[in-house]
């Protein structure tokens, strides 16, 4: 049950991230000033903060929805849920592990 | 657990009754979500100590509650062996059979809770309306659909290979275990729920039976089986062990692979 709770709140969070996202984007063609004055306020560490839990939650998602899939299409995969859902577990914190320390440096470094 | 019996060994039953302190008998607090309608405005938590053996089992605490400490105390028990499917709860979070839970396997240290299964309209203390629940089983009509007579005085053969095919899902008791574990059930009611997806899988991979079409396009509903997001908590809660997202997955495939 916990994966579900986790592919959910990751789904919505994304979500949320994407609408802004693209919202911001679009402001190029509003004008290009409007742009760049928008993205130099997530130049911030909290802003970097923010992308390791963003990262966190699409690398979660991303891994779960590949289990899910295979739930759905593979005849073991029922049997196998709970194995599956320890590799995803496994792998997030082996991605998470390689990108949060380059991430911050990068962040706090500037 | 060995220090709480040694403990309850010397305690009370050097005293003369043995019957109402056997050795190895200890004391363990059970706390019930206690409802009475003509009573209660709203469920309320109520704790027990009742004095147990590590073998007895949750059924037995209960019926110690309700016939020496407080008799008003309701739940349903049919068969007292895991068959009839009747004293299906929640004890300590999770959904199971009264009388399949033993003592020694939860921590009798601690306290137990015990309440009523979830998503059904609750009725008094433990008993919810089973009513919705068996409603959807009805629905998928849970019987052998065949256009043809059996052979003149003889039963319907079917090869062990056949029969292989949707033995796990035979198992179901209709406790409803899983269906009230289903966080899709609690949110919405009107699904169709795990029993009833178990008990459509029985019949539609039966070779005999000639009505799988139909269930399926029942199936094939809102309500039905696409509403499964396979959180497992059906196949964690099932205490007859039945694979049931497994039986729903191969509800869905045969959805998807049988037509298009």
């Amino acid at each position: 049950m916990w994966s579900w709770v986790l592919h959910r709140i990751t789904g919505v969070a994304i979500f949320f991230f994407l609408l802004v996202h693209i919202l911001d984007t679009a402001l190029v063609r509003v004008s290009p000033e409007a742009y760049n004055a928008v993205i130099g306020t997530y130049q911030t560490p909290i802003m970097g903060l923010g992308e390791v839990a963003l990262v966190g939650a699409i690398v979660f998602h991303a891994f779960n929805g590949l289990r899910i899939i295979l739930i759905d299409f593979w005849s073991k995969g029922t049997r196998y849920q709970k194995v599956m859902f320890y590799v995803v577990i496994a792998l997030w914190v082996l991605t998470m592990l390689a990108f949060t320390p380059r991430h911050l440096i990068n962040v706090f470094s500037h | 657990m060995s220090t709480v019996t040694v403990e309850a060994a010397q305690g009370p039953a050097l005293g003369d009754d043995l019957e109402a302190a056997p050795p190895g008998s200890f004391l363990v607090t059970l706390i019930i979500r206690r409802y009475i309608p003509e009573i209660d405005d709203e469920p309320r938590w109520q704790d027990f100590d009742v004095r147990v053996l590590p073998t007895d089992r949750i059924l037995d605490a209960l019926h110690k509650i309700k016939w020496e400490q407080d008799g008003s105390l309701t739940f349903r028990r049919s068969c007292a062996h895991g068959i009839c499917g009747s004293d299906a709860m929640r004890i300590n979070g999770r959904n199971r059979l009264a009388c399949k839970t033993l003592i020694k396997d939860l921590d009798p240290s601690k306290p137990i809770y015990v309440e009523a299964i979830k998503g059904l309209p609750l009725e008094k203390d433990l008993v919810v309306d089973m009513e919705p629940f068996f409603e959807s089983y009805r629905q998928i009509q849970p019987f052998l659909i065949a256009s043809s007579a059996p052979p003149e005085g003889r039963e319907r053969i079917q090869n062990a290979v056949a029969r292989e095919r949707f033995d796990d899902t035979t198992k179901c008791i209709l406790c409803a275990a899983c269906t009230s574990s289903c966080p899709v059930f609690w949110t919405d009611g009107q699904y169709f729920g795990p029993a009833a997806i178990v008990n459509a899988h029985r019949f539609i991979f039966d070779d005999r039976d000639e009505g799988s079409k139909v269930r399926l396009d029942i199936l094939n509903d809102k309500e039905g089986v696409w509403r499964c997001r396979t959180t497992f908590n059906c196949s964690e809660a099932c205490p007859r062990g039945i694979e049931v997202t497994k039986a729903i997955q191969e509800v869905k495939q045969a959805l998807l692979t049988h037509r298009s």
